[in-house]
């Protein structure tokens, strides 16, 4: 157990030491909310029936550019070798770091989301069920997330591909997350939504490390 | 089948995992294979629009379902002949699984655009526009997605056989998803649409329909077959030039 | 024959499968004769495979 907190500890002080990534993660969030008015007008009752999708679009966006910081500097400066042969099993040393980028990347958003409901004339009811159904949704993200990331690992000019590749396998959390907040149909329906939604999290957060520690093992063999 | 362990199982099993032996023995496959699919597809065609009536409803672009569903029920088959080839990869380090996962990507996605395509075509004079986000359309969009994201990985990676590992987590990953997402499309199609259409829907074929549709399927099946065949062959050669420029190379240096 | 008022898409989607199909075979048979001619290429440059056995 101490070493799983150690792991997790690692990778909040790392990042709070660099800085900026997270915050940076955090702005491309809110400004996804900033521009879309450009795009489809300024009128507040368009943009309240949207704001549901829109929040989840700008946190679906924001959660798969930051998969490449999962592992990236773990690769570079040796550390996932280490990890491989630790005394702490690589499985768990994944879930570790995911919930650290979950910490880091998806409760920043979660924390940022008021503003966006203020510029997409969100109620608060509907506001909190956003939020209920990002800390529901957001893990799940991360676990599907992992797994192209452990996979991609390898490549030097990873890029785009890992969101790539988890974009459409993450499709169903767009759909449960987004179907989760329903302003106006059936109060059932969302709520089944919401069940869906922790379903699809639990199962993909019980899974993705002992896939990707298996694609960490196989990428540097 | 009965297997005597002690004499033929070595033979066997080489005969399937040595590239050396595939490649002996798969090129007597090559020409009756290819010559099945010309024949399937012969049959087939005259079957689609010669053979069968017009539907009572769609009227003669019913022809085009004999392309459109051979190449849907293709997109999912070939699917799980890389989910197939990927535990080969990951449970029984077969040496051939990851040449024959890396040849029916492209394939796959080739049958999963074709359905696209043919899809939509149906759809225009069917239902007025050239896309609907039904769940079986929809479904089939996010499956071609996650072929190009594939065939991407095989293309991203210097490595092949390390790329051949990943790619194989990943495709296991993915055939567990796919089920999930298709769901999902289906719940997410009922709350936005009430009625659901569907290319298919429910209807019951008459045999002269259903007929030429199986020969169709039978012929696209022949020709991944065939064509999953040729490029793996191309695959072991290219890997077997790659090996000798490289000490070619090393020779030279 | 006539396909009805709605030829054109039956006539395109039959295109679409024929270059399709077409474009598959023809690049697996490009491709294959390209790795074979690589492989001509380096057996007349005397470079085998170990178990080919040395050249004399």
């Amino acid at each position: 157990m101490t070493g799983f907190l150690a792991v997790i500890g690692r990778d909040l002080r790392l990042a709070m030491r660099v800085g900026g990534d997270a915050l940076t993660l955090v702005l491309f969030f809110v400004m996804v909310g900033v521009i879309v008015p450009f795009a489809i007008g300024p009128d507040s009752v368009t943009l309240s029936r949207l704001a549901p999708g829109i929040v989840w679009i700008a946190a679906f966006l924001s959660m798969l550019l930051g998969l490449d910081r999962l592992f990236r500097t773990d690769e570079e400066d040796g550390s996932l070798l280490l990890f491989r042969h630790a005394a702490l099993p690589l499985e768990a040393i994944v879930f570790a770091k995911m919930a650290a980028h979950w910490l880091l990347t998806a409760l920043p958003l979660i924390v940022a989301s008021p503003l966006l409901a203020i510029l997409l004339s969100m109620d608060v009811a509907t506001w909190g069920r956003t939020v209920l159904s990002l800390l529901l949704g957001t893990p799940g993200l991360v676990a599907l997330g992992t797994i192209g990331a452990a996979v991609t690992v390898s490549l030097r000019r990873g890029g785009l591909i890992a969101p790539v590749l988890i974009l459409p396998l993450s499709i169903p959390v767009l759909i449960f997350g987004a179907g989760a907040i329903a302003s106006g149909s059936a109060e059932g329906i969302s709520n089944a939504a919401l069940l869906f939604l922790a379903a699809i999290s639990l199962v993909a957060m019980a899974l993705a490390p002992f896939a990707a520690a298996l694609a960490l093992r196989l990428a540097e063999d | 089948m009965t297997v005597d362990i002690a004499v033929k199982k070595p033979n066997w099993f080489s005969r399937l995992a040595n590239p050396g032996q595939f490649l002996a023995w798969s090129k007597a496959f090559v020409l009756p294979l290819a010559i099945l699919t010309a024949v399937l597809f012969s049959v087939g065609l005259y079957l689609a629009f010669f053979a069968s009536p017009p539907d009572y409803q769609m009227g003669e672009t019913v022809r085009i379902m004999y392309i459109h569903v051979p190449n849907a029920i293709l997109s999912e088959l070939i699917y799980a002949v890389m989910a197939v080839a990927s535990i080969g990869t990951l449970v029984w380090r077969h040496p051939l699984a990851d040449v024959a996962a890396k040849s029916a990507a492209p394939l796959g996605a080739t049958f999963t655009g074709l359905a696209l395509f043919t899809g939509s075509l149906w759809g225009r004079p069917t239902w007025g526009t050239f896309w609907e986000w039904d769940g079986r359309m929809t479904s089939t969009l996010i499956l071609f997605l996650i072929y190009l994201g594939i065939i991407a990985l095989w293309r991203a990676f210097e490595d092949q056989g390390r790329a051949g590992r990943v790619i194989a987590v990943f495709t296991l990953v993915g055939a567990l998803d796919i089920p999930v997402v298709k769901y999902s499309v289906d719940w997410w199609n009922t709350l936005h649409q009430p009625a659901s259409f569907s290319i298919m829907g429910d209807q019951h074929m008459a045999p002269s329909m259903e007929i030429p549709l199986l020969v169709m399927t039978l012929a696209f099946a022949s020709l991944f077959a065939t064509l999953d065949l040729v490029r793996m062959r191309t695959e072991i050669f290219r890997r077997r030039a790659e090996t000798l420029e490289r000490q070619a190379a090393a020779k030279l240096a | 024959m006539d396909l009805g008022p709605h030829a054109v898409f039956i006539v395109w989607a039959y295109v679409g499968a024929i270059v399709a199909v077409g474009g598959l075979v023809g690049y697996a048979l490009f491709d294959s004769r390209r790795v074979a001619s690589r492989l001509r290429d380096l057996e007349a440059r005397g470079i085998r495979r170990r178990s080919a056995g040395n050249s004399p």
